[in-house]
């Protein structure tokens, strides 16, 4: 067996606990407007090219987006860092992409995982048949949880599905006394209007079942580059970043409602 | 940070380096009028040391508590006639040059001309080492292989123990004349060397009084009453110190400050001198004081200061040549140690530490330098406070290994409460403070020596066959044959380099013995032996290699292209560095960028690094010197990469002509792409516990320490690194005028890691749009001072 991966990063130290390691898995359902990481969409091996300058020849090569990857071959890249994380408490977090998407890959990595009991924490948009969420889940030590917009036209808008399978999910989810981490990507005008965040607000509060955390992930700006060499057309190019002071009254409003937010 | 030392801090920083000819006359003077030809020659040494003392500019500055200057004002930088005699060409390149200049004027030139010059040309230990230096020697020195510290400056790299915070000089001329009773009335070496320890005491002795009176001078005359009761205290301790042992927090640091100024006036020892563990020394006598209550934390806070002030009114001897290529900075190397373990060997973090660290970070002063000490035993908030202040942007404090000093010094055959005592000074080098004398002898280029290999033992530059015929490179078929002969040179010019130093040192033995350092360090006393002849309880000589990561980048790219894939000739390759890669790009593109790399966690570069060490170690480790000290490694560069750059051609792992070799232990700028616990864990593949020490940087984006949580995740990595027996690792903390710089010269850059979203990445992975986007963020969020 095989899963499809974009990229390895270490020393993430946005991605839960600790200092952790996180797989970037292909492919995924959702097409937001603001992705981040366009590249990890289409689930299939892609081609970019790459150019730079040596001397005075340009080398151009087309390197691959994306590689296929045993459970067991991934695992060695995850204990190189197996170090760090058990000196700070970290771990190992599958991304996307939409993790979800390769659960069969998926489960058998975390199963690995926990074999050698490494902290594992999935990273998902929550738009998965339920029954890939609950295999998941016994393997899982922490959710991190997209919620997007509330509204589910603008979701259906700016997403390309809709929200309630996910906010279902979410539901039987914590049902089950899984640790979840909500996260908001903060984009202004979509995610980050004051309606959304009062209708976010509403719903996390008035769950049966609490979550852990909130975690406000500020829009930065970080994948132009990306865009342009995948030669994909850009929606947000010309939204501005956000920074950590433009979130503090959102902060504390949320804080005010006694949701817990995330300091990673 | 209260008025007075805030207008102590400007002075110190407003004042002008310059070279002060003071202490040149007055040696030249006692040389010339007053030398007792009959002495022992550490007598002879030991009554100049008394002749400068007695005679010198005594300097109190406005306002300061802790008195004591090497020249007669801040940054009047005495010389060293008898250790090296500046020339007027000298003397007007440190006064004209960019970087690292001394201001010379008129008078001063002129007593050179006139009296200094004509005096010592010819005589001074310079020449005297010149002239005993083989032409092999000559020839590897001039074509850049290795550079000789003891050339401008004295044998030092040494640090202060127990001892002298415990004892006075008037304990110490005791226990010399204990040592004496021992010895048979017939003059002898020991015995010589015992009377001049005890002149040298007793000289310092008078100096302080001679501070004292200028105090007591300056206090009849004082209007303000505050100021007057302060110059009068002032004075009360300069006559109590360092006679006697100091009985209170204010005389503990006078009394260093005169033992430090003794050091650093009786020669130029490198590294200048270092009270080592400071914490530990100074928390006794905090603790009773504040508990007595005649001491508040604010007034200690304020001594620290006005004390941490004369570090930084010391910039390092000048240094001309290569001397001044191998250590470009004002810098002299005071390490300032904090934390740690106790000699019972239990966590040493106290309340002073944590003082210290507050005086660290206000003064945020070139010098003294400071490190922390880290101990698996050490609580985490000492190393949270630390890293905290590493993100302020001056790089201090660096970070240390305890655990690893501590296993290094024992390997070496130290007890494990010398050990413990120990630490590391200078730049990294570890040491068991106050017993050992541990000498620096200079840098050792083995990327260069690669290069001469590969023209079987010929330098193109210098345009000689310095090294050994060990094989053309068509001859080299194998990657062990060519690994073979790159050892060969290796093992042959680290002959000559310990042969060098072994002569350096008898020179020193026999002409500039050192009375004065033989008192602090034990045990020279109860030995009747110099310092520099071996009367320490430990001694040891130290080469530093340079260049790690090119040479390991080099080796693997032959391995790679040469040998394993065979796409091009050693021959062929050889010709492509000499051409400096011009018309080669193709070569140099697989070279960058389809080539393995040391800090990648990449075992196909990292092999090569622990063949490289082994190499290193096995033709220095165990050698022993005249004076009975051992031959041991420590991998760190000061600023000799780049001059061991300028000496070379292009190397095979891309680097071109000139550009400065990689520092430390760090990767080759750029090479490492996968972040930093793959640089740490690339870096631990070496044997740290068999070095005395190795430096490694790593570059960081201030938003990486923006809050407590961060920094958490930034200690955890030392930690790490420090649970696989790293032995240091210091950060580089950048500003948005250097991420600029990084976008304009990416290739200098390759190794800067800023965090994006979420995650880190190196900066030149990220579009031109992100990177001014994180320009824009660090500038926002970055250091504020």
């Amino acid at each position: 067996m095989t899963g499809t991966i974009f990229d390895i990063k270490r020393f993430t130290v946005h991605d839960g606990p600790g200092v952790r390691v996180t797989a970037f898995l292909k492919g995924c359902p959702l097409a937001c407007k603001w992705c981040h990481n366009p590249e990890g969409v289409d689930p299939a091996v892609g081609v970019a090219s790459k150019t730079v300058r040596v001397g005075s020849t340009t080398f151009t090569s087309n390197e691959s987006v994306g590689y296929e990857i045993t459970p067991d071959a991934l695992m060695c890249e995850f204990r190189k860092e197996k170090i760090f994380m058990d000196e700070s408490g970290g771990g190992v977090t599958f991304s996307g992409g939409e993790p979800l998407m390769q659960t069969a890959f998926l489960v058998e990595t975390l199963a690995l995982c926990k074999k050698e009991k490494i902290h594992t924490a999935v990273d998902t948009s929550g738009f998965a048949a339920w029954d890939d969420v609950e295999a998941v889940r016994n393997f899982t030590d922490l959710f991190l949880y997209d919620l997007k917009i509330m509204d589910d036209a603008l979701h259906k808008n700016y997403t390309g599905v809709s929200n309630r399978l996910i906010l279902e999910n979410l539901v039987c989810l914590l049902k089950t006394g899984a640790r979840v981490r909500i996260r908001i990507p903060m984009i202004p005008g979509v995610t980050f209007t004051g309606e959304n965040m009062e209708q976010t607000l509403a719903f996390l509060t008035e769950l049966p079942f609490p979550v852990e955390g909130v975690d406000l992930l500020p829009y930065h700006n970080t994948a132009t580059h990306k865009y342009k060499r995948l030669r994909i057309a850009n929606p947000f190019e010309e939204m501005k970043s956000l920074s950590k002071n433009d979130l503090s009254a959102t902060k504390q409003r949320f804080e005010a409602a006694g949701l817990n937010i995330i300091n990673n | 940070m209260t008025p007075r030392i805030q207008q102590l801090r400007e002075q110190s920083l407003n004042a002008i380096n310059r070279i002060s000819a003071e202490r040149a006359l007055l040696i030249t003077e006692f040389y010339r009028d007053h030398l007792t030809p009959a002495d022992a020659v550490p007598v002879q040494r030991a009554k100049s040391f008394e002749y400068i003392l007695s005679n010198k500019t005594v300097c109190i500055n406005d306002g300061e508590l802790i008195v004591g200057e090497r020249g007669p004002a801040p940054k009047a930088t005495p010389t060293y006639p008898e250790i090296t005699v500046h020339s007027l060409h000298d003397l007007d390149v440190l006064n004209s040059r960019e970087k690292v200049w001394f201001r010379v004027d008129e008078e001063t030139r002129n007593a050179y001309d006139k009296i200094i010059v004509p005096f010592w040309e010819g005589h001074s230990n310079r020449d005297r080492i010149m002239n005993a230096m083989t032409p092999q020697w000559h020839d590897a020195y001039n074509a850049g292989i290795f550079t000789e510290f003891m050339e401008q400056r004295a044998p030092g790299h040494t640090v202060a123990g127990y001892k002298i915070f415990r004892k006075g000089m008037l304990d110490i001329i005791n226990d010399i004349e204990e040592s004496m009773i021992d010895l048979s009335p017939v003059p002898s070496p020991q015995k010589s060397e015992l009377e001049a320890m005890k002149i040298a005491a007793n000289a310092m002795i008078r100096f302080a009084e001679r501070h004292a009176e200028k105090l007591e001078a300056l206090a009849l005359v004082e209007t303000n009453g505050q100021r007057r009761d302060e110059l009068l205290e002032m004075a009360r301790v300069c006559r109590r110190v360092p006679a006697h042992a100091p009985a209170t927090f204010h005389e503990v640091l006078q009394h260093y400050w005169f033992v430090h100024l003794g050091v650093v006036t009786e020669l130029n020892p490198w590294d200048s001198f270092n009270p080592g563990r400071l914490d530990q020394h100074l928390y006794p006598f905090y603790k009773a004081e504040i508990e007595a209550g005649t001491l508040t934390r604010d007034k200690a806070v304020e001594l620290l200061e006005s004390f941490w002030i004369k570090f930084n009114n010391h910039p390092s001897p000048p240094k001309i040549g290569v001397t001044a290529e191998e250590s470009g900075t004002y810098t002299d190397f005071c390490l300032i140690n904090l934390g740690g373990l106790t000699v019972g060997g239990n966590d040493a973090v106290n309340e002073m530490s944590y003082i210290l660290l507050d005086v660290i970070e206000e003064m945020r002063l070139l010098q003294p330098g400071s490190m922390v000490q880290l101990s698996r035993q050490n609580p985490d908030s000492f190393i949270d406070r630390a890293v905290k202040i590493t993100k302020t942007g001056f790089g201090q404090p660096s970070i240390f290994n305890t655990d690893a000093i501590i296993q290094e010094l024992v390997n070496q055959g130290k007890t494990p409460e010398d050990a413990r005592n120990g630490g590391a000074s200078g730049c990294v080098e570890s040491g068991a403070f106050g017993v050992e004398s541990y000498i620096l002898c200079g840098y050792f280029n083995l990327p260069k020596i690669l290069e001469i290999t590969l023209h079987d033992g010929y330098d193109l530059r210098t345009k000689k066959q310095i090294g050994l015929h060990t094989g053309k490179a068509s001859e080299l078929q194998t990657y062990q044959q060519l690994l073979a002969a790159f050892q060969k040179q290796v093992l042959h010019f680290a002959g000559i380099k310990i042969e060098g130093n072994n002569a350096i040192e008898q020179i020193f033995m026999a002409n500039m013995p050192t009375p004065f350092l033989s008192l602090i360090i034990d045990d020279c006393v109860a030995r009747g032996m110099d310092y520099i002849e071996g009367g320490a309880r430990y001694n040891t000589n130290y080469i530093q290699g340079v260049g790690v990561g090119t040479i390991t980048d080099s080796l693997t790219a032959l391995k790679t292209h040469v040998y394993d894939e065979k796409n091009i000739s050693l021959t062929d390759f050889t010709d492509a560095l000499v051409a400096n890669f011009e018309g080669h790009d193709d070569l140099l593109y697989r070279l960058l960028y389809k080539t393995p790399k040391y800090g990648n966690d990449d075992d196909r570069a990292d092999d090569r690094l622990m063949e490289v060490f082994q190499i290193y170690y096995d033709a220095i480790n165990g050698h022993v010197s005249p004076r009975g000290a051992e031959y041991r490694i420590n991998l760190l560069p000061t600023t000799c990469h780049v001059y061991f750059g300028k000496v070379m051609h292009a190397s095979p792992d891309g680097r071109r002509t000139g550009v400065p070799v990689s520092e430390g232990i760090s990767p080759v700028q750029g090479a490492d792409k996968n972040g930093p616990t793959s640089v740490v864990k690339s870096a631990a593949k070496i044997d740290h516990l068999h070095t005395g020490g190795t430096l490694l940087n790593q570059k960081f984006s201030p938003v990486f320490f923006e809050d407590d949580t961060a920094i958490r995740k930034v200690s955890s990595l030392v930690r790490s690194y420090f649970k696989m027996n790293g032995h240091h690792i210091q950060f580089n903390v950048v500003t948005a005028d250097t991420l600029r710089k990084a976008q304009k010269h990416p290739e200098k850059y390759q190794g800067l890691i800023v965090r994006v979203a979420g995650y880190s990445d190196y900066f030149n992975d990220l579009g031109v749009e992100l990177q001014n986007e994180i320009i824009r963020r660090t500038e926002h969020e970055g250091v504020k001072s």
